[in-house]
């Protein structure tokens, strides 16, 4: 049987950083996506903001977010950009974010969500769990994903992003 | 190397419909469930298993609307509220993962994932009352309106082994 949940392309950022993660040239026969990162930006300060776009395109993004600091929960939203939580570079030494974005139905000509949950982790003073409901409003099918830091320049040495494909059948 | 991720069963509505059901769930340790689409009428998506209608089922989730956050429980009902609701049209999606739904042993446990960007984010936990294995699970809209044709749906097997 072929495999269902099959790994199309993975990035490990060098040397030097990188300013974006981009997975492009994306394959239409699967029937969902699922990114998985470990990532650390150079932001100076603990904590950063992970964006995911699609198709090269930053317009008709919008999410709705969940999210838990250990001292309260709130909730947000933001009608330009889908992004969740990742690690700053002035948090602890070598760790990283964590993020999952589930997209279904990549390809069908509808709206496309994104189910996201992501994590930064400090073991200091400060954490988070950020969970959103993302929206492109785009009938395209998904081509290209595009991940960036939202405040920082770079994704650190180290940082990675796995694409895998889901299949229904 | 085995196959541990498997499709089960997947559902394009041709048509609007007020339920779909999968009831071939095949031999696996957990089963995920993802939905993509819209009610023709604001709707909640609710779960049944192995059509029991009887008040054996309990939530507990946790709501962000975009400007607040909310939680709450919700015991003895018929139905596992998903969380999803949306008006006519709106896209929303759901990922829940049942989680040993096979064994005989246990009362079975949903964990749920719903995202509707315009309206809410959620998480919860779902019960059902009944140590028997599921053999169907009913998707459905609680107050009677469809789903949307184009709404897709699709079952996935975990393999622990």
């Amino acid at each position: 049987m072929a495999a269902t949940y099959k790994l199309i392309n993975s990035v490990i950022v060098g040397s030097g950083g990188a300013s974006t993660i981009d997975f492009t040239s994306i394959p239409s026969t699967y029937t969902d996506l699922c990114v998985k990162t470990s990532t650390r930006s150079n932001r100076s300060t603990t904590d950063e903001f992970l964006k995911i776009s699609f198709n090269g395109v930053t317009t008709n993004l919008s999410h709705r977010s969940l999210n838990g600091n250990g001292t309260s929960a709130n909730s947000g939203s933001d009608g330009s950009y889908i992004y969740g939580r990742t690690n700053g570079n002035t948090s602890t030494t070598s760790t990283f974010g964590n993020a999952e974005f589930y997209i279904p139905n990549y390809t069908a000509a509808v709206a496309k969500s994104v189910c996201g949950n992501t994590f930064m982790e400090d073991n200091a003073t400060f954490a988070v769990t950020y969970i959103l409901a993302g929206l492109w409003n785009s009938t395209a099918a998904i081509t290209q994903i595009t991940l960036a830091p939202y405040y920082g320049t770079l994704f650190n040495q180290y940082s990675t992003a796995y694409l895998y494909g889901v299949k229904k059948s | 190397m085995a196959i541990t991720y498997e499709p089960i069963a997947t559902t394009t509505l041709g048509s609007a419909q007020n339920s779909v059901t999968f009831s071939s769930l095949g031999a696996y340790t957990d089963i995920k469930l993802v939905m993509n689409g819209s009610f023709s009428s604001e709707d909640y998506a609710c779960y049944q298993f192995n059509s029991d209608t009887g008040s054996n089922y309990s939530e507990t989730p946790i709501v962000g609307n975009g400007s607040s956050v909310s939680s709450g429980r919700a015991a003895n009902r018929a139905f596992i509220f998903t969380q999803a609701v949306a008006g006519a049209s709106v896209q929303f999606m759901i990922e829940s993962n049942f989680l040993n739904y096979s064994n005989s042993t246990t009362y079975k446990t949903v964990l749920s994932r719903t995202n509707c960007a315009s309206r809410d984010v959620t998480a919860s936990v779902g019960l059902w009352r009944n140590t028997s294995a599921i053999t169907s699970i009913k998707l459905y809209g609680l107050v009677g309106n469809n789903f949307e044709a184009g709404s897709i749906f699709t079952l996935y097997g975990i393999k622990a082994v």
